[in-house]
């Protein structure tokens, strides 16, 4: 008798309390390296729009996308991989007209893998096929774990695709001796940060530009310099709503708001200045000389979308695993 | 009847196996459901791909390594700790505790900073031609780090209660030391120490945090099973991460159950005699 009262309280307890209407609380879940964005856009949209408040969780954004099909409430996602809101549009939990919902593919804002060297470049690190010399160490977290270094394998993947036209294998080759340069696979871009720059560990450090900048911005212009090479990948950093919690929560509106503000040119102004590249001309334009000129491949372009690159290059067996496994 | 000191042996009993059945079973039978969902081919395919046993040889090679280390070492400082009085002796008895208390991930991150070759144990190491940050080294040391309480804290109560008499009594019949050592102490020890080494063992298998910052991560040698099971995560590979992590499972399973075997043998052993 004992047990079953017990036994139902536990279950009172699991099931938990009900849920608010039209909260003044969301939740973002973002990636790794975008904490500082995040704390200060939300500063900022909360100065306009008093008695709000957003939650900030930020990791890997494939984990990310796994917490919330898991169970996790995030009202909004601002992650650094479509693939990773095209897994949430798999499991139900946003809809597959996402990147129709904002402008520019629902991407507020974009950048590029660049380089960070040391301070003068000693080893005249100037583009991609620099990085595979046998003097030179590169590293770039382990683009298994880590959106930021998908793209980096990308990247180096177009760049081998232009220099040995459809040679396949001078490509892998190419990739492979670029895997073959990276003493470290750390699992997220920050972790890699903390490889080349505390570890003293290589001669460049692969990572998106905002990062390169970042890290320059922090640890002194003396200490390193930073390449952008003349071609890159172009990387998106897709936004959405996450309908089945909105929906739940009665959020949606406030969502909507928010991810609407990223476009303003006050949102793109922050957003500028943490150095990513954004598609309002009027801010673009005034923050013109802090980027060099790049030519940026799409992964549309090169590889045939996002779908393609995950069963061909990342999926379990496919080609990354057959160019890094096999070491 | 004899009166029981907790009440109610109904309630206790099913509170204990409620919790049992939920925290430890309902998680590990669904690890285990999900590997199963996977046809025996694809699983063994899985668990047999060179990778793969490449991290299992990576993770019992470094762990089996770090827990003789601590057999050697923990013993030690259970015996100073137990039989010895110096100043500063209850601190010492607390520090080893810090490895449960730290977060791996910390004692990860401090243990990188100290050993790379930079740091200030791999600077000199660095100057003698070993680098132990980002090579299988680390991975031993990190699993060494944190799983050193528990052969302290399993070696440590029975030391306490081992009968320094029985050690004069062998003394007085002309012992040796080490004969004294393996013939009285080690007996009366291996029980506890069995239970310490298989804790240990288990516990570096399944360490992650402490290690995913000092080891290189490289694949085929410095990837442990732990960040395999990881990676397939994030492949969205539910199936392939459940199948690598059953094998772990599997691993510590056997081995606490061969030594809880062992230990009941040995228990049987000293009790006769």
């Amino acid at each position: 008798m004992r047990l079953l009262f017990l036994g139902a309280a536990l279950a009172a307890l699991l099931s938990g309390p009900a849920s608010a209407q039209s909260p003044d609380k969301i939740l973002n879940a973002s990636y790794d390296i975008s904490r500082e964005l995040f704390a200060r856009i939300n500063e900022a949209y909360v100065a306009k729009n008093p008695g709000k408040s957003i939650d900030q969780s930020h990791a890997g954004s494939s984990k990310q996308a796994r917490a919330i099909l898991e169970g996790l409430e995030a009202d909004v996602v601002t992650f650094n991989q479509v693939t990773d809101i095209d897994a949430l549009v798999k499991g139900g939990a946003v809809s597959d007209d996402w990147q129709s919902e904002f402008a520019n593919n629902a991407s507020p804002y974009y950048s590029l893998p660049a380089f960070l060297v040391r301070e003068g470049n000693p080893k005249g690190i100037k583009n991609w096929d620099d990085l595979v010399r046998d003097d030179v160490k590169v590293v770039f977290p382990n683009p298994k774990t880590s959106g930021n270094a998908r793209y980096t394998y990308l990247a180096a993947t177009a760049f081998a695709k232009e220099k040995f036209g459809d040679d396949e294998e001078q490509v892998k080759a190419f990739v492979k001796k670029l895997f073959d340069n990276v003493p470290v696979f750390d699992t997220g871009g920050r972790a890699a940060t903390t490889t080349f720059v505390e570890r003293n560990i290589g001669d460049v450090l692969i990572t998106f530009e905002t990062e390169t900048r970042g890290i320059a911005k922090e640890f002194g212009d003396d200490k390193f310099d930073i390449v952008v090479p003349e071609m890159s990948v172009l990387a998106e950093f897709p936004v959405a709503i996450v309908d089945r919690v909105v929906d739940k929560r009665g959020s949606r509106d406030f969502a909507k708001s928010y991810l609407d503000f990223l476009y303003s040119p006050e949102g793109q102004t922050i957003i500028a200045e943490n150095g990513n590249r954004v598609h309002d001309e009027a801010t673009a334009a005034k923050f013109k000389d802090q980027f060099p000129q790049v030519r940026l491949v799409t992964v549309e372009d090169v590889f045939g979308g996002w779908a393609k690159v995950q069963e061909e290059h990342f999926a379990s067996g496919a080609l990354l695993d057959e160019i890094y496994g096999s070491r | 009847m004899k009166r029981r000191v907790l009440p109610g042996l109904p309630l206790t009993l099913g509170i204990t196996l409620l919790y049992v059945g939920l925290i430890v079973v309902l998680p590990l039978g669904a690890l285990i459901y999900k590997a199963g969902t996977l046809g025996f081919a694809d699983y063994w395919r899985i668990v047999s791909s060179e990778r793969a046993v490449a991290s299992y040889r990576v993770t019992a090679g470094s762990a089996a390594v770090a827990t003789v280390f601590n057999l050697v070492f923990g013993l030690a400082l259970a015996w100073v700790l137990v039989r010895y009085r110096f100043p500063g002796k209850r601190l010492v008895d607390a520090i080893v505790d810090l490895p449960f208390a730290l977060p791996t991930a910390v004692a990860g991150i401090a243990l990188t900073t100290l050993f790379a070759a930079n740091g200030w144990f791999g600077a000199p190491l660095a100057a003698i031609g070993i680098s132990v940050a980002y090579t299988p080294l680390g991975i031993m040391v990190a699993m060494a780090f944190t799983s050193l309480p528990f052969i302290v804290r399993t070696v440590q109560p029975v030391l306490e209660d081992l009968d320094p008499a029985l050690e004069e009594a062998a003394q007085s019949l002309g012992g040796s030391d080490w004969t004294i050592f393996r013939k009285v102490i080690l007996p009366l020890l291996a029980p506890a120490l069995m239970a310490g080494v298989s804790l240990s063992f288990a516990r570096s298998l399944g360490e992650f945090g402490a290690i995913i910052f000092i080891a290189g991560n490289q694949p085929m040698q410095t990837e442990i099973t732990a960040l395999l099971t990881f990676i397939r995560l994030e492949e969205y590979d539910y199936q392939a991460a459940a199948a690598v992590a059953s094998v772990l499972l599997l691993t510590a399973f056997v081995m606490l159950a061969v030594t809880n075997l062992l230990q009941a043998r040995a228990l049987r052993y000293t009790q006769r005699s």
